[in-house]
């Protein structure tokens, strides 16, 4: 954009000559037609958004405050007193511990499998379109599908699973029974679901590092693990900061694949917060105390966001 | 952080990242790597295709096909059958068809409107809201399920097409107006001036000039709310609780809550939903990635 403006700073709100205006830290131009009337566009899609998501937020702030049943008229003002009673309860701080479990395990598995296979992909390998694309697929099925899938393969009497632990030799076992295997494989399945995403996160940042760079580190007799060390990985930092914010952010907010595998048992055991919201409102009646979860999950992955967008672009600066 | 705008890679332009050649034994061991990761993510298919051509009174293993002389009986189609009509799997589908497609129309339209200013008008009340859409990408739809779901039984929107269809709207609009915001600042604003130095108004310049241009940001926006909205359980399976107005993905999980849980039946109704979703991506592969990954360049 580099259109000098016809007129420099301010322009006189009239109309007649096309003026344009150059605004600090945009980067544009405001056009001269773009008058405040323009605004007006944004009000629909801020009705619904406000109607359907802010006020629900801010709804959920002032019932997380008090108690209430979920249906019945009288409602009364607690204080604080469902978020201190968040922090004594068993199932919630399971819940929590769970959900980092969630959160962190899949993007650890997805970090490495993914970075692994769009390395092993970028290569000119035969039929690496069609592997991309099945690697992919899961990506675009309801996690409640692939959950049910997965429940099918992971079942007691007749699960694929079993077949093959007692192929070599091993028991049969109850997988979504026992809680330390129950939330491995709620980890797994959503890892491997969405292994994908990071896929070709990677591709795309591996295609963009120029060549030159690998041609230069060639000529100067660099190794390819020094190669790789020194060029791929910095490089590959933008990518690194997306796939990592996207995946943990969509461990933190499990909900899908919990229902449907385990249902939050064995009792509360595989819980995350978000299971355990919808636990808490429809079979406890407890909506001020799901509210005050709810607010608790909110600022959770809020934090978790700025904390990382901040980290990660930091650190992308600095490799610049 | 600019999404939607970054031209696409096609294989072949370039060199291989990687050294010029490796030996044997790693490319045996890369190509290994990459048969397990591809035979892994079909696993869960090839199981459910089985389970779902099995009788409940077969037991053979769910790695053999449905016939062969290992199998009891012939390729069981019932519970085809039994999810059509007790599961109202076709239902679902009608349902969850009209759902997507007025909730993906709405967002698209609603979205594009609201990009144009946030793009070409950069206030500081514009700066704000939009610094605000962007903030409602991220919010879990559990953490605000109970406050939603009270107001939405105060409206008697539980159980309607225009209640989930607007929640849905709600939930998508965020990430749609990014990437047309986005993709509008990337626009050179000349074109828009000129239209407007022949005598077009502001309305007429967006309508006439900006939306013409807007086809391959449309097309992402299409694809990730259209999958997304299809897919989505969290809100839906508590906002269309009746049987008759049920969306695809709650109704796969009410296999699993009846008593006697009819593994078959789910494994049928599981395909079915994964089919239209399915021959969309065979046409549109390509598309489909782009548009994932530009969807997640936030």
């Amino acid at each position: 954009m580099t259109t000098a403006p016809l007129v420099g700073g301010d322009a006189v709100a009239d109309d007649g000559a096309m003026v344009t205006r150059p605004k600090r830290g945009t980067g544009g131009l405001v056009p001269r037609f773009a008058g405040r009337g323009l605004d007006l566009l944004y009000l629909p899609a801020l009705a619904v958004l406000g109607f359907f998501t802010l006020w629900p937020l801010l709804g959920g702030i002032l019932l997380s405050l008090s108690d209430w049943n979920g249906y019945s008229a009288d409602r009364a003002f607690v204080g604080l007193e469902n978020y201190l009673r968040l922090f004594e309860d068993p199932n919630f701080r399971t819940a929590l511990a769970n959900t980092f479990v969630y959160g962190v395990g899949s993007t650890v598995v997805q970090q490495v499998i993914g970075l692994g296979l769009a390395l092993a992909l970028d290569r000119a390998v035969r039929g690496r379109g069609l592997a991309r694309a099945i690697i992919y697929l899961p990506v675009l099925v309801s996690p409640v599908v692939m959950g049910t899938m997965y429940y099918l393969f992971f079942a007691y009497n007749s699960g694929g699973l079993n077949d093959l632990v007692i192929a070599f030799g091993g028991e049969r076992t109850a997988w979504l029974s026992d809680v330390g295997a129950a939330v491995a494989l709620i980890v797994a399945v959503n890892s491997l679901q969405f292994v994908g995403i990071s896929m070709v996160i990677y591709l795309a940042g591996l295609q963009s590092i120029p060549t030159v760079y690998f041609e230069a580190a060639r000529l100067d007799g660099a190794s390819a693990t020094q190669t790789f060390r020194h060029i791929t990985l910095p490089m590959l930092q933008p990518a690194f900061a997306t796939s990592i914010v996207l995946n943990l952010i969509g461990g933190l907010k499990l909900f899908d694949v919990i229902q449907v595998l385990t249902g939050g048992g064995p009792g509360y055991a595989t819980n995350s917060v978000s299971t355990l919201i919808a636990k808490m409102y429809f079979d406890s009646q407890r909506a001020g105390y799901a509210s005050a979860m709810g607010v608790v999950l909110f600022l959770i992955i809020a934090v978790f966001t700025l904390v990382l967008n901040t980290m990660l672009n930091r650190r992308r600066l600095e490799q610049l | 952080m600019s999404a939607g705008l970054r031209a696409p890679v096609r294989a072949g332009e370039r060199m291989p990242a990687a050294s010029p050649r490796s030996p044997w034994p790693a490319r045996l061991t890369i190509g290994a790597g990459v048969l397990a990761a591809v035979l892994l993510q079909l696993l869960p298919f090839y199981i459910t295709l089985t389970s779902s051509l099995k009788a409940r009174s077969d037991l053979s293993s769910q790695w053999l096909p449905p016939f062969g002389p290992w199998s009891a009986g012939d390729v069981y189609w019932q519970n085809f059958a039994t999810a059509i009509e007790q599961g109202r799997i076709l239902q679902a589908i009608g349902n969850s068809a009209l759902v997507t497609l007025c909730s993906t129309v709405l967002v698209c339209v609603l979205g594009a409107l609201a990009a144009y200013p946030l793009a070409r008008r950069p206030t500081p009340l514009n700066r704000i809201v939009f610094a605000m859409i962007v903030g409602l990408i991220m919010i879990p739809p559990l953490s605000i399920l109970v406050p939603l779901y009270a107001q939405m039984v105060q409206l008697h929107a539980v159980n309607t097409y225009w209640g989930t269809i607007l929640v849905m709207t709600a939930t998508q609009l965020p990430l749609a107006i990014f990437l047309y915001t986005a993709f509008m600042r990337g626009l050179p604003v000349s074109i828009e001036e000129a239209a407007s130095v022949d005598g077009a108004n502001a309305v007429q310049v967006l309508f006439r000039v900006v939306v013409p241009m807007l086809k391959p940001v449309t097309a992402t926006v299409v694809i990730l709310t259209s999958v997304n909205v299809w897919n989505e359980y969290a809100l839906s399976v508590y906002l269309m609780r009746s049987p008759e107005m049920r969306t695809i993905a709650p109704s796969i999980s009410t296999f699993f809550a009846t008593s006697s849980s009819d593994l078959g039946a789910a494994a049928a109704a599981s395909l079915i939903s994964v089919l239209p979703v399915l021959i969309a991506y065979l046409l549109l592969q390509r598309y489909f990635i782009k548009g994932m990954v530009a969807g997640s360049e936030k």
